[in-house]
């Protein structure tokens, strides 16, 4: 744990707003950068994509009852569902990740989510990534609790691929936020540098990202990543996690997800949002190859959406909805959580919740991070066993 | 003793200041700092000179602010006075046309668009209005109007990449939002939610009713009714509905259900967009479409056969809530005054606007006048958005914009492009969502770039801010200019040592420095 006295006199956020920001600067004894062997790499899907049409039901006549204009077909009928497992299918955009579940580095989880009733989305993002539904007061995020709950070993121990700090990361992890790695530096002559880190006491992160260079890292094994924003993300991430800089969690979001009209089933709106999503995805895993056995990459989005399709062939704000995890110490090739069906909807309209997100980022963080307890990451809350890491 | 003095410390960091008011100076430069984008070289003794008192009420009636150099500027961008059926015929219909031609080939059409000159690319609208708010920004004498411009736009978020906003937020800017902001808050409610942009962010121009609760009609207009696409197969959509009460009225702890979202949007259907067959783009109530069954929202009833006046009659019930008004308070308290505003002044100005039918001028009135607002403790506390601290840096400088489309894709780096915000909660007014390492350098960045001149298309000229002055003067004279003198000391040294001779980097240094990202 981190002193709160060096913390006010290292952080260079608390010069500029009265010692009330989290430290974003950590002066660290050691700026060693070769942490912990493992990563965690989160991407939030903002706007809460429609996991009913991500991992499909199709086994269950009531999905298609409730859906007649954008249901993704059963397996083997054209632009039908990827089979999982006999009753689930993925989304056939999904086709990237397939071979990930075959070879069970992949899973899901289905009817996961907040327990929380609001179906606000920046609600229901903030309680997410407080990791403590319900309660507003909370200023920090669980991602950063975890970190913190555990020895610093680097200054780019947590790093937030995006122009803001997330609400997943604040606090006192020391986490960083960029957008481009390549421009994550003080440009101008060393005068100028050492200026500016007097002023805002210190830049380490950047000073190792520069004597690092990860931009100057390929993709390995043939990885394309699609030109978007999650694909710069992503492949930035891996850079980081190629280079030994110390990484141990990454997050990044991707929005669009937010499908009130024109949803589209197999072909469509979504069907792009996805196509994109899972040929970034794969690419990430392509790209790191081996070295995905150290990582491990796990989706979350606010809430699903309503079960029937709304009056635009799209879908409304609803509840439970899916997490896909990827990559080492997975116990893939799996749809886990239990499905609540769809007879008995969570106030007659949306799936329930069976599953709590915390359950499942309890045993990543305490399987792949090492994180002891989890007191601090969920305060008042009991996780329990999901089985899926 | 030790922990008295640590107590001492804590307490004279926790009041700002020790004194307990400000001095004249202090209050012009506050003024400027938080009822405009900052001072340029020079306007913290004009407002001395004018009296801060008669400087505050002009700015609140910017109508009888001349601003004639700005205007001129404008004539510059020549998609701002163009019509919504105007950009969209110019813009829009020949990139559908082309999509139409090329058949769908990503190749064929990208060839295409690259053969399409400069002023007629469809980003050239969205250009057009960011430059316009960032050289309104930056030279208006208007400055009050624009903090305020740039606090409603925020407020019933718009987000250009959705669709064919980008050719309706020029409309929805200068038709909608600047003609209210100075009324009541109910007329701009109202002019928001029948807004082409916001009925298409928000997906109302679709939501219609379902089937067996639309009007019964004569078969001639039915079959007329049932022409438009989302009539055919349509229903209920509960985006704007939701969004209405949780963001531009009640707040999401105002005290609404689910049950009330759902029966809301039912109120609303109906209320959509003009098809360009049907004479442009402008609001259009579909009746055909409008649910006539009985309803009832936040306690209101509507019986049967009600069309558009449930919808007038549901927005002036929401204008006029205490939680509304709570709202809109809390958000100008916090725009204006603080990032965690006091209660007493939040519920102070709340009742303001409940006293005054919603009147926005009055309510910000009342943000000004309060002892709040000129607290020492809140002098040079808030931190500045990206867009506050880009264009006071370029005001401080005194530098003068050409094109401001570098400054566009700085805000973007430091992360608050204009129009930019995908989820309609806009963006945050807290430092704790700007602050942070990444930004931070590019804040940095930025600043140097500016003092030393390399920005294409900005001219900044800082040695003419000091004259011929030796280096430990020049940190002095810059200090002021700059920041009205409130450089610490340990700022002070640092500069002075490793600032080098050079007055750009400097001045660079100083509005990079943690006192220039304060207001």
């Amino acid at each position: 744990m981190i002193d709160r006295r060096i913390f006010l006199k290292s952080s260079g956020m608390a010069l500029v707003a009265g010692g009330l920001l989290p430290n974003v600067f950590v002066r660290m004894a050691s700026a060693a950068t070769t942490g912990g062997k493992n990563v965690v790499v989160a991407i939030f899907q903002r706007g809460a994509v429609d996991g009913l049409n991500v991992v499909v039901p199709y086994a269950e006549q009531a999905y298609y009852a409730a859906r007649p204009t954008i249901a993704i077909p059963r397996p083997g009928t054209e632009g039908g569902a990827l089979d999982l497992d006999g009753f689930f299918g993925v989304h056939p955009a999904l086709a990237p990740l397939l071979p990930y579940f075959k070879d069970r580095s992949a899973a899901f989880v289905q009817a996961v989510g907040s327990p929380d009733a609001t179906r606000s989305h920046f609600d229901a993002q903030d309680f997410m990534e407080c990791g403590t539904p319900g309660v507003k007061t909370t200023e920090d995020g669980f991602l950063a609790r975890a970190v913190a709950a555990t020895p610093a070993k680097s200054p780019l121990r947590a790093v937030a691929l995006g122009p803001a700090m997330p609400r997943i990361l604040a606090g006192r992890a020391g986490a960083v936020a960029m957008t481009n790695i390549a421009q994550f530096g003080i440009r101008g002559d060393a005068a100028v540098n050492s200026a500016f880190e007097s002023m805002y006491g210190g830049f380490e992160a950047a000073r190792i990202v520069k004597s690092a260079d990860p931009a100057k890292l390929q993709p390995d094994n043939g990885a394309v990543y699609p030109n978007n924003p999650l694909g710069n993300s992503l492949k930035q991430i891996a850079q980081l996690i190629k280079s030994n800089v110390g990484l141990e969690v990454a997050f990044t979001d991707v929005g669009g997800w937010d499908t009130h009209a024109g949803e589209g089933g197999a072909q469509g709106q979504l069907a792009n949002n996805l196509r994109n999503f899972s040929e970034t995805i794969a690419a990430f895993a392509k790209d790191l190859g081996s070295r995905m056995s150290d990582v491990t990459l796990v989706t979350m989005s606010e809430f699903g959406r309503t079960v029937k399709e709304n009056g635009n062939r799209g879908t409304d704000h609803g509840h439970a909805n899916v997490m896909l995890l990827l990559g080492g110490g997975i116990r893939g090739g799996k749809v886990h959580g239990k499905w609540p069906g769809l007879q008995n909807l969570y106030e007659n309209r949306d799936l329930a919740v069976t599953t709590d997100f915390r359950d499942v980022f309890a045993e990543v963080l305490t399987k792949r991070l090492g994180v002891t307890s989890m007191g601090t990451v969920f305060p008042g809350y009991a996780p329990r066993a999901v089985g899926v890491v | 003793m030790k922990v008295t003095k640590l107590i001492t410390l804590v307490l004279v960091a926790a009041m700002g200041m020790s004194s307990p008011h400000l001095t004249e100076r202090q209050r012009a430069l506050h003024a400027l700092n938080r009822l405009g984008f900052g001072p340029r070289p020079g306007d913290v003794d004009a407002v001395m000179r004018v009296g801060i008192d008669r400087w505050i009420d002009q700015q609140l009636h910017p109508e009888g602010i001349a601003d004639a150099a700005v205007g001129a500027r404008l004539r510059n961008f020549p998609t701002l006075q163009m019509s919504d059926r105007e950009l969209v015929q110019k813009y829009y219909v020949p990139i559908v046309e082309m999509r139409r031609e090329a058949k769908g080939d990503e190749n064929t059409i990208k060839e295409m668009r690259e053969k399409i000159p400069y002023d007629q690319r469809p980003q050239r609208v969205v250009e057009d209005l960011v430059s316009q708010r960032i050289v309104r920004a930056v030279d208006s004498d208007r400055q009050l109007n624009e903090v305020m411009v740039d606090f409603w736009m925020n407020h019933f978020n718009v987000f250009a990449g959705k669709g064919i906003d980008r050719f309706l937020l020029t409309g929805y800017e200068r038709d909608t939002i600047r003609p209210r902001i100075w009324g009541k808050f109910e007329d701009l409610l109202l002019a928001t939610a029948k807004s082409p942009a916001m009925l298409f962010y928000l997906d109302n121009a679709q939501s219609v009713a379902a089937p067996e609760n639309r009007p019964s009609l004569p078969p001639r207009f039915a079959a007329r009714a049932m022409q438009a696409p989302q009539a055919r197969r349509g229903g209920l959509n509960e985006n704007y509905a939701r969004e209405i009460m949780e963001l531009h009225t009640l707040g999401v702890d105002g005290g609404y259900t689910q049950k009330d979202v759902t029966e809301l949007a039912r109120v609303f259907t109906g209320w959509s967009i003009a098809r360009p067959q049907e004479g442009g783009t402008g609001f259009v109530f579909r009746r055909a479409v409008h649910d006539v069954r009985p309803k009832t929202v936040l306690g209101v009833h509507f019986p049967a056969g009600g069309g558009i006046e449930e919808g007038e009659r549901m927005i002036h019930v929401l204008a006029h809530q205490p939680a509304t008004a709570h709202r809109i308070a809390y958000k100008l308290c916090q725009r204006l005054v603080s990032d965690d505003p006091p209660k007493a002044l939040v519920d102070r100005v709340a009742k303001r606007f409940l006293a005054t039918d919603g009147d926005l001028r009055e309510t910000v009135k009342a943000v000004i006048a309060s002892p709040e607002f000129w607290d020492p403790a809140v002098y040079r506390a808030k931190v500045k958005t990206p867009f506050e601290y880009v264009v006071s840096a370029i005001r401080a400088v005194d530098a003068h914009v050409d094109d401001a489309r570098p400054i566009a894709r700085a805000l973007q780096q430091i992360g608050e492009p204009l129009y930019g915000a995908q989820p309609p909660t806009g963006y945050s007014d807290k430092a704790e969502a700007w602050m942070n390492s990444g930004a931070l350098m590019s804040r940095l960045n930025f600043a140097m770039s500016l003092a030393g001149n390399t920005l294409p298309g900005v001219n900044t000229n800082v040695n003419a801010l000091v004259g011929n002055v030796d280096v430990a003067s020049c940190v002095d004279a810059l200090g002021i200019a700059l920041t009205g003198g409130n450089l610490t000391e340990e700022t002070r040294q640092t500069i002075k040592s490793k600032g080098g001779q050079q007055v750009r980097t400097i001045a660079g240094l100083i509005l990079g420095s943690p006192e220039f990202q304060r207001q």
